[in-house]
């Protein structure tokens, strides 16, 4: 009895001294990224960290689930239960300042911008996606497009068709495509986000992106017209997606595009990456455009890192933030990840041509955060608006469609 | 009777444990979920706060004007019907087939019982590909490609996409519908099959000498006899329904404008992606309700019978 006494008393012991032991020097960072391309940047930036802090133990905790799904729900448990890790992946915008911010969860790190010299090298806008009254919440590591319109190379020649360049021509262009037996626009919509990323691309047409950026600010009312137009353009390009777009998950939508089943496909950036992974070249096979009507616009997704207030180890926090805010560690990263850096002083050769391309736009275009990926409004929103946007693309109800979106604009924003 | 005291402390001594986590983890979290249900805690930051701020009804009947949810209440009620009449039909089926002992029969009746020991998440997926529609008609995908290469192209339609409906019956269902038949007849043909051999042969030898009918036997004797299994069997189908989450979110998601939307994924969205927590736990009561309209009155049918 008494040897399993102590037995249990050191085992016990040895639990609660080891976090105590290592305390200082493990670095918990938290993240999304399991899948292919972003693993596999994630490590090489973990690789990149250990190297310049070797006395750091990094800690890659990370939760599987496509866009964070389920991250985020741990994530907000760990949160509420006083356990935040030492820094953690969110996507700039409202995400992070609706659901971590406001509620007192983080803690500003605009002087570590400053200590470093380096605020005027990213991109303005996207810091201020990360901002709130006037402080810094946390470090855009990446950017991806969201308002991009891809299309099968060899299909456009053979039907003979320009890339479009505004919403009407566009339209003219799928009806046309129609008439000759071809789906004319892939559409994968099972899990509902892609709807609403059509949609929101469509709005950034009709409003425009002053507008657009308006309605998360109060300065534009969602009574504004360019909603409802916004809604009737979405209704009529919806009639040339294909017919089992409710089977279909975004990555099908994509295939449907590289198999030569579709022409055009709107989607994230991320899409580059899955027709590489299929064996096309960027340019050759595939080209791609803005959405028409939003050139000039970039619908930004970005993934950024914080300080959440009590984080054990602060100082190795601040370590990795160094990391990914630093030139070298964008640069690690991005190419991988296939995504372009927050900064401007990026190396432009490590990059392929689509994304060189979108690191073009990203210096001019003005900045419209991504309602499907959270960066413009809040969760209860964007969901309300899945479910509003779901049912309109049955029963095409313009009216009542409006109703309910201006609703979920009245209670969440 | 100091023995029978004793004997009870100690039984109740070695029970306790598990009666304590019950009360906590089953009991008290039901309580809390109710409590949340009228509470407004639809933002992260109410959650947070811990603020109680109690709003009555008002979740309730928002749910109750929520075209999703009263979409989602029809599903359940379709769904749950459908499944059990199918899984108990062809489950007695096929337990009258293997009771004629034919050859090969233990196979067989492993082969119906197999589906049962997969979880529902992977029978989600697998059935996702079989009726996933393609685009027709020129480029089917899955059992509509099969139906093109046998001639019978007629009978190609959009499956779990299809957005029409028959007395508020969506008939997108019927895909979800038969990949749950699918896995849960076995399982009536098991309880069938084991409540078979308890019955006497000689019943139904006499049976057969008074020149009854095979379909007379069945109805007039071997039913009855298995009335109470089959009810049983309802009761845990009925339960089953009810927890279809992982087969639906697998397999079709909520479906273009809800098809085949169940409360447990609006529950599932609007507490963990969309952060109405009092909302979710409005669903999750209603829930509770409709697994207790099922289970009460079974339960209290037991209890009277044991008494009497």
């Amino acid at each position: 009895m008494r040897i399993f006494l102590s037995f249990t008393l050191l085992v016990l012991l040895v639990f609660v001294l080891t976090p105590l032991a290592f305390a200082d020097e493990r670095v918990e960072i938290f993240s999304w990224w399991t899948g292919g391309g972003e693993e596999e940047g994630l490590l090489a930036l973990l690789e990149f960290f250990s190297a310049n802090y070797p006395d750091l133990e990094l800690i890659n905790a990370t939760v599987a689930g496509g866009a964070g799904t389920n991250a985020k729900a741990v994530l907000k448990t760990r949160m509420v239960g006083g356990n935040p890790p030492d820094s953690f992946q969110v996507h700039g915008g409202a995400e992070l300042i609706d659901t971590y911010v406001k509620t007192g969860l983080m803690q500003p790190i605009t002087d570590f911008l400053q200590e470093w010299g380096i605020k005027d090298k990213f991109n303005q806008q996207i810091l201020e996606l990360c901002s709130y009254q006037g402080e810094l919440y946390a470090i855009p590591v990446n950017v991806h497009r969201g308002n991009v319109l891809w299309y099968n190379k060899a299909l456009l020649a053979q039907y003979d068709l320009e890339e479009p360049t505004n919403l009407y021509t566009f339209v003219t262009a799928l009806k046309q495509l129609a008439e000759q037996g071809v789906t004319p626009l892939a559409l994968g919509d099972k899990n509902k986000w892609t709807a609403t990323h059509l949609f929101e691309c469509i709005m950034v047409a009709t409003l425009g992106a002053t507008k657009y950026n308006g309605l998360w600010d109060g300065t534009t009312s969602f009574n504004d017209p360019g909603i409802r137009e916004a809604l009737v353009v979405f209704g009529e390009i919806i009639n040339y997606v294909n017919e089992d777009h409710a089977a279909l998950t975004w990555q099908d939508a994509s295939e449907r595009v590289f198999s030569g089943k579709a022409v055009f496909n709107v989607m994230g950036d991320w899409a580059e990456g899955y027709f590489k992974t299929m064996g096309w070249t960027p340019g050759q096979e595939f080209g791609w455009i803005a959405v028409p009507g939003t050139r000039g616009s970039f619908m930004v997704i970005t993934d950024c890192f914080g300080l959440p207030k009590g984080a054990p180890n602060p100082d190795g926090a601040k370590a990795w933030l160094k990391t990914i805010a630093s030139v070298e560690g964008q640069d690690i990263f991005n190419p991988i990840k296939g995504s372009i850096p927050s900064r401007l002083d990026a190396d432009q050769e490590l990059y392929d041509p689509y994304l060189t391309d979108s690191m073009h736009d990203f210096t001019t275009a003005a900045l419209t955060p991504s309602i499907a990926h959270g960066s413009a409004a809040p969760e209860g929103f964007i969901t309300a608006l899945h479910d509003a946007l779901n049912q309109f693309i049955t029963e095409r109800d313009v009216e009542q469609t409006l109703h309910r979106i201006k609703k979920a604009a009245a209670d969440f924003l | 009777m100091k023995q029978k005291t004793r004997e009870g402390l100690i039984s109740l001594a070695l029970l306790s444990p598990s009666l304590i986590a019950i009360a906590i983890f089953v009991y008290g979290f039901i309580a809390r979920t109710v409590q949340i249900s009228f509470l407004d805690w639809n933002s992260f930051l109410n959650l947070l706060q811990n603020q109680k701020n109690y709003v009555g009804w008002s979740n309730y009947s928002d749910l109750y004007a929520d075209p999703r949810f009263q979409t989602d209440l029809w599903n359940t009620l379709y769904f749950t019907l459908f499944f059990i009449i199918g899984s108990i039909a062809i489950g007695i089926l096929l337990a009258m087939l293997l009771n004629e002992k034919p050859r090969g029969g233990i196979i067989f009746q492993n082969i119906y019982l197999f589906p049962l020991a997969i979880s529902f998440v992977v029978t989600g997926t697998v059935w996702r590909w079989i009726f996933s529609p393609g685009t027709l008609p020129d480029n089917p995908y899955g059992i509509n490609l099969l139906f093109q290469k046998i001639g019978l192209s007629s009978l190609q339609w959009g499956w779990f996409t299809n957005t029409n409906s028959f007395l508020s019956f969506n008939l997108a269902l019927i895909a979800v519908i038969i990949a749950a038949i699918w896995q849960y007849s076995g399982y009536t043909m098991a309880m069938w099959l084991a409540g078979l051999k308890g019955i006497p042969e000689q019943l139904i030898e006499a049976a057969r000498i008074d020149g009854a009918t095979k379909w007379q036997i069945f109805t007039k004797i071997i039913f009855p006899l298995q009335f109470p299994i089959t009810l049983s069997a309802i009761i845990v189908l009925a339960h089953v329904s009810l927890k279809a989450f992982a087969l639906v979110y697998n397999m079709t998601g909520s479906g273009p404008n809800n098809v085949t939307d169940i409360p447990a994924i609006y529950m599932f969205e609007a507490t963990f992606r969309a952060n109405r927590y009092s909302t979710g736990s409005s669903i999750a009561v209603v829930m509770l309700l409709m697994v207790g309209l099922l289970i009460i009155p079974y339960l209290v049918n037991v209890i009277f019978k044991k008494e009497s």
